[in-house]
């Protein structure tokens, strides 16, 4: 029988009851108006259901009874019995149908034309006969032979017509035990006379339908889940115990209990499973309405719809699912006449495929489309300052293409309603990885793009590997491990094992010709040296997006089924664990996230955040990435990474002189060149620190390039040297953070008017709400430089006064961690109402974590950049302004 | 493994925290050499010495979590959370296990002693001499004969990293 027919049968059953019960309390409370509307919603519900699966019979029966009530409801007709037993005798044919479907698939053939006649007169007021007195006409032609003889009888029992009888109630089928039909016929027979029970028959059909689906509640389903986990864990103890205990009388129920557990792990976790189609039905039309709307012809493709899953994940994508689809009726499908023009058939095509293999879930979006276009992504990372022409040149076309999963990379010329926005990739990418799976992309220039996800089925319990570092152990999820390699001590090559090999104290592992970047776990999680292990050590091939990362770790155990457990709050800071565990031993262990790992080592390809913070500073803000350096006499200098567009050592002689500046050529044009106070510049060649404002370049030349921390900017504002903003204290030591504006300002007397445009009165206006005089002091300046008129206020406070003193102004940008009002509540007040309640804002913060970005979107911010990432910024001030707020 | 020595009252048992004569009933234990109390109602459970898993990077007050007939409970060593110097020697330590929106968390404390019913006239606010420490920490003073019972404040206790 067609699922959807199943479930309309179920879902109509459970009405049915409910209106059974209804009726007969309208019956005695007529004007019980909250009732009534029930009952009229349920009944309308029944037709229009009925409408849509085309069953005609049931819809015309369905459509008389809700005459009537519709005039009850509307208070032309009182809720008399004989009224209530009119609707009821529908509702009974209504069953009787039901049974009828329920057991062919189709709906019995029959006339209910004098049921129908029946309702119409007692909807027009006419009330003549009780029409559940009148024997379907025809039911018998195609109900099976031995529901003949029983409905009739009792059709034309005046008793069975008298609502107030309780029997009805209790006779349905949505109740579980009234699903078997012993019990029913047991007690039937009390209530009604004795003979051939007209329900019988009637049961006997509704049964098989209730018997198929229970609705339970998915709390319940949850619970039970929990429940088998403990027990999952509470065998492998067990488990554990008899491997090293020799008595054998627990060996044979144990393996029972075990296989019995393994049953029923299954079980339940068939019951949380649902299609993938489920989150897959809003698709079709969306990508209707998109094809329309951006005047495409598109046709989708569904592959594997009933490939299950747990409804956990299922939630979890569905929103990526339906990003990626729309990107790629956005982005990756091409106009009917350029597709016509390329060869292609005019309608192109999106397929998504859906299909299990080992343990996993594999969901493929593919269009055929346009490709990823190469040559942007390549611009648009260099710049983006994500990396520089050398790196581009030296990456795979598929490291090039994962560019896309970058936060803030779009690479839409332009942002139309539908996306190009930049924050789709990433946060797609975040949300699958944080359900432990994968994304990877294919993509062919004129043929299309291929998108594949892997996912676990399940989150709950996941197969991990058990590793011993520094005296720890640790469990890796087995969905990330590639491969495990033995590999000798440092600098000892015995036999053909491979052996750890060092650049610049960076251990690397020479993997079949490749070189695996590694880390060792018990540095990165500061565990101390431990006893030194025999020189031999293992390593954990790890995939992490389309990188491969290798973790030392000292010992490796066996694979275990785990059920994961998510961390403490106060520990959810810690990105290197993506949960915890209980062991069969019954000792706690974390989970660590290879992806978290990653991010910590900035090995992630396309991942390049600070390095997580460190034990000692849980409470203190975020930490920006500084690049140090050496020049002049006094103390190490700093800027913040984010403002240099480059490190370059140009060779001296490259270096000239023309009209007393300093000058060389760089990328095809005269690039300025400044000497900080006190760089000689001599030697072979120059470091020099490169600014870049789109097309003008400028060169800041340094002695040195020490190094890049992280630290938590405290600055200490007050210098009177020029070209200074203050002094830190970095990696231990008093630095000067310098101006980066003052050096732009020396290289170039029209740096500021580059781009030609002039902050003049009609220059777009920008209220900058920053706690930080240091950011003030970057980001006023270099805003101005790119031609905006800029106000600033230091407080949420201060800038909610600008606006009742009516300042009038067209963008905001404000931090999110500031005193007394954050920026989330700010952003909140702004959009609450007031003058500047559509303006566009734009949120700068430290954090730009998913969560975080999420957070103010919610906050109702337009747009989420990190912190000192001004080309980003001023791109998305561009975007915004281009538009007001949607809404 | 572990030995439960008290369970949590269950609703409708006789235990209340407060009657009507305003007592109110504390598990007491000592930290170095100060007798301090929990309200007996957000204590769940009380341990013996447990074997800790040490969580790295964890700030240093965490001293690792632990297994919990099946639940991972988080252990903080209440010394070091309080800054007390730490125990000499490896003696046993207790761990007295409370509940904070649905997540269990252990303390560990150098011996959990009896359980106490005091009347609420021997409270006593904290006295402004108190070091920040013990201030921040506590929600006041029982006069008892002979010693003070510093009541600590689990919630404060528990507010020991930025949850954003």
């Amino acid at each position: 029988m067609d699922d959807l027919l199943v479930d309309f049968l179920t879902e109509t059953n459970e009405s049915l009851a409910e209106l059974d019960v209804a009726l007969v309390k309208l019956e005695r409370a007529p004007d019980d108006q909250e009732t009534l509307s029930l009952i009229f919603r349920l009944v309308h519900t029944i037709k229009g259901t009925c409408g849509f699966l085309g069953l005609p019979r049931l819809e015309r029966v369905a459509h008389a009874g809700e005459n009537v009530l519709g005039r009850v409801r509307d208070g032309k007709l009182a809720a008399s019995s004989d009224i209530v037993s009119a609707v009821l005798a529908s509702l009974d044919r209504i069953k009787l149908i039901l049974a009828g479907l329920a057991e062919t698939g189709t709906e019995p053939a029959g006339d209910d034309a004098a049921l129908i006649a029946a309702l119409d007169d007692a909807a027009a007021g006419r009330l003549t006969a009780t029409p559940a007195a009148m024997p379907p006409d025809g039911v018998a032609a195609s109900v099976p032979a031995d529901d003949v003889t029983a409905p009739d009888p009792v059709m034309s029992d005046p008793v069975m017509s008298d609502p107030v009888m309780p029997e009805p109630v209790i006779s349905e089928p949505a109740m579980p035990v009234a699903a078997l039909p012993t019990p029913v016929a047991a007690l039937t027979p009390a209530t009604s006379p004795p003979g051939p029970m007209a329900e019988a028959p009637r049961e006997g059909g509704e049964a098989v339908v209730a018997g198929q689906t229970i609705r339970v509640g998915v709390d319940v389903l949850e619970h039970l889940m929990t429940l088998v986990s403990e027990l999952v864990l509470t065998r492998n103890q067990l488990l554990q115990l008899a491997r090293t205990q020799e008595n054998g009388a627990f060996a044979v129920p144990l393996q029972r209990l075990s296989h019995i557990t393994s049953d029923l792990q299954e079980g339940v976790m068939k019951t949380r499973m649902q299609p993938i189609g489920n989150a897959w039905n809003k698709l079709p039309r969306l990508v209707r309405d998109l094809a329309h709307d951006l005047g495409k012809k598109i046709d989708l493709v569904m592959i594997g719809a009933d490939t299950e899953l747990d409804r956990q994940v299922l939630e979890l994508i569905k929103d990526p699912l339906t990003h990626m689809v729309r990107n790629s009726a956005d982005h990756g499908l091409e106009r009917p006449e350029v597709r016509r023009a390329a060869g292609k058939p005019e309608t192109g095509h999106i397929t998504l495929n859906a299909f299990h293999e080992g343990g996993h879930i594999i969901i493929e979006i593919a269009d055929d489309g346009r490709g990823l276009d190469l040559a942007r992504i390549r611009a648009k990372a260099q710049a983006q300052g994500l990396a520089s022409e050398a790196e581009l040149a030296a990456m795979s076309e598929s490291q090039v293409q994962r560019f896309i999963f970058h936060a803030g990379f779009s690479t839409a010329a332009s942002v139309t309603a539908v996306s190009g926005r930049g924050v789709g990739m990433d946060v797609v990418k975040t949300n699958i990885e944080r359900i432990g799976g994968t994304i990877d992309l294919k993509s062919v220039p004129g043929q299309g793009s291929t998108f594949t996800i892997k996912i676990p089925l399940t989150l709950a319990i996941v197969s991990a590997l058990i590793v011993e570092a520094g005296g720890e152990r640790f469990a890796i999820p087995q969905i990330s491990v590639v491969e495990l390699v033995r590999a000798g001590g440092e600098g000892r090559a015995d036999g053909d094992q491979p052996v750890i090999e060092r650049i610049n104290a960076t251990p690397v592992l020479r993997l079949r010709d490749r070189l695996l970047p590694l880390v060792n776990l018990r540095d990165l999680l500061a565990l101390g040296r431990g006893e030194e292990t025999a020189g031999e050590l293992y390593i954990v091939v790890a995939q992490v997006g389309s990188s491969l990362l290798g973790i030392i770790v000292d010992r490796v155990f066996d694979t275990e089924e785990i059920v994961v457990k998510p961390v403490a709050p106060i520990l959810r800071h810690i990105t290197m664990f993506s949960g915890n565990t209980i062991l069969g031993d019954g000792s706690v262990i974390m989970i660590l996230d290879p992806n978290g790992i990653a991010r910590a080592t900035g090995s992630g390809s396309d991942q390049r955040k600070p390095i997580a913070e460190t034990t000692e500073d849980v409470t203190s803000a975020a930490s920006t990435a500084m690049l140090l350096f050496r020049a002049g006499e006094a103390a190490p200098k700093a800027v913040p990474l984010g403002l240099v567009a480059r490190l370059e050592d140009i060779p001296r002689e490259r270096i000239e002189v023309s009209s007393g500046k300093m000058v060389t050529q760089y990328r095809g044009r005269l690039m300025p060149l400044v000497a900080f106070d006190g760089v000689r510049g001599e030697g072979e060649s120059q470091a020099v620190l490169v600014f870049s404002d789109g097309e003008h370049s400028m060169g800041l030349m340094v002695d040195e390039i020490v190094d890049v921390v992280d630290e938590v900017l405290r600055i200490e504002l007050g210098t009177e040297a020029p070209g200074l903003l203050g002094t830190a204290v970095i990696a231990g030591h008093a630095t000067d953070v310098i101006n980066t504006d003052y050096w732009l300002r020396a290289a170039q007397q029209d740096w500021f008017r580059g781009s030609g445009k002039d902050a003049s009165a009609n220059a777009p206006h920008v209220l900058i709400v920053e706690d930080s005089d240091f950011f003030r002091q970057l980001l006023v300046p270099s805003l101005a430089a790119a031609g905006y008129r800029v106000t600033a206020a230091a407080s949420a406070a201060q800038a909610l006064k600008l606006r009742e003193a009516g300042t009038k102004i067209d963008a905001i940008i404000s931090d999110i961690v500031m005193p007394d009002m954050d920026g989330l509540a700010f952003a909140r007040q702004i959009r609450d109402g007031g003058a500047w309640a559509s303006l566009p804002m734009i949120a700068l913060s430290g954090r730009v974590e998913p969560a975080d970005i999420e957070a103010g979107r919610e906050a109702g911010f337009t747009d989420y950049v990190a912190k000192f990432q001004r080309e980003a910024l001023l791109i998305s001030l561009r975007q915004c302004l281009g538009q007001t707020v949607e809404q | 493994m572990s030995a439960t020595l008290m369970e949590k009252p269950r609703e409708g048992e006789t235990t209340r925290d407060t009657d009507a004569s305003g007592e109110q009933v504390f598990v007491t234990l000592m930290l170095a050499d100060q007798l301090c109390g929990i309200p007996v109602l957000m204590v769940r459970d009380v341990l013996s010495a447990q074997n800790i898993t040490r969580i790295p990077l964890a700030p240093t007050e965490i001293a690792g979590s632990l297994n919990l007939r099946g639940r991972i409970v988080t252990a903080i060593d209440l010394r070091r959370r309080l800054g007390l110097p730490q125990a000499e020697g490896e003696a046993a330590r207790m761990a007295v296990v409370t509940e904070q929106s649905g997540e269990l968390y252990a303390f560990l404390v150098d011996q959990v002693s009896e359980v106490l019913s005091l009347p609420g006239r021997d409270f006593e606010r904290n006295p402004p001499t108190l070091p920040p420490v013990w201030a921040n920490h506590s929600r006041g003073i029982y006069r008892l004969s002979g010693r003070l019972m510093v009541v600590l404040d689990v919630a404060r206790i528990l507010a020991l990293a930025p949850v954003q």
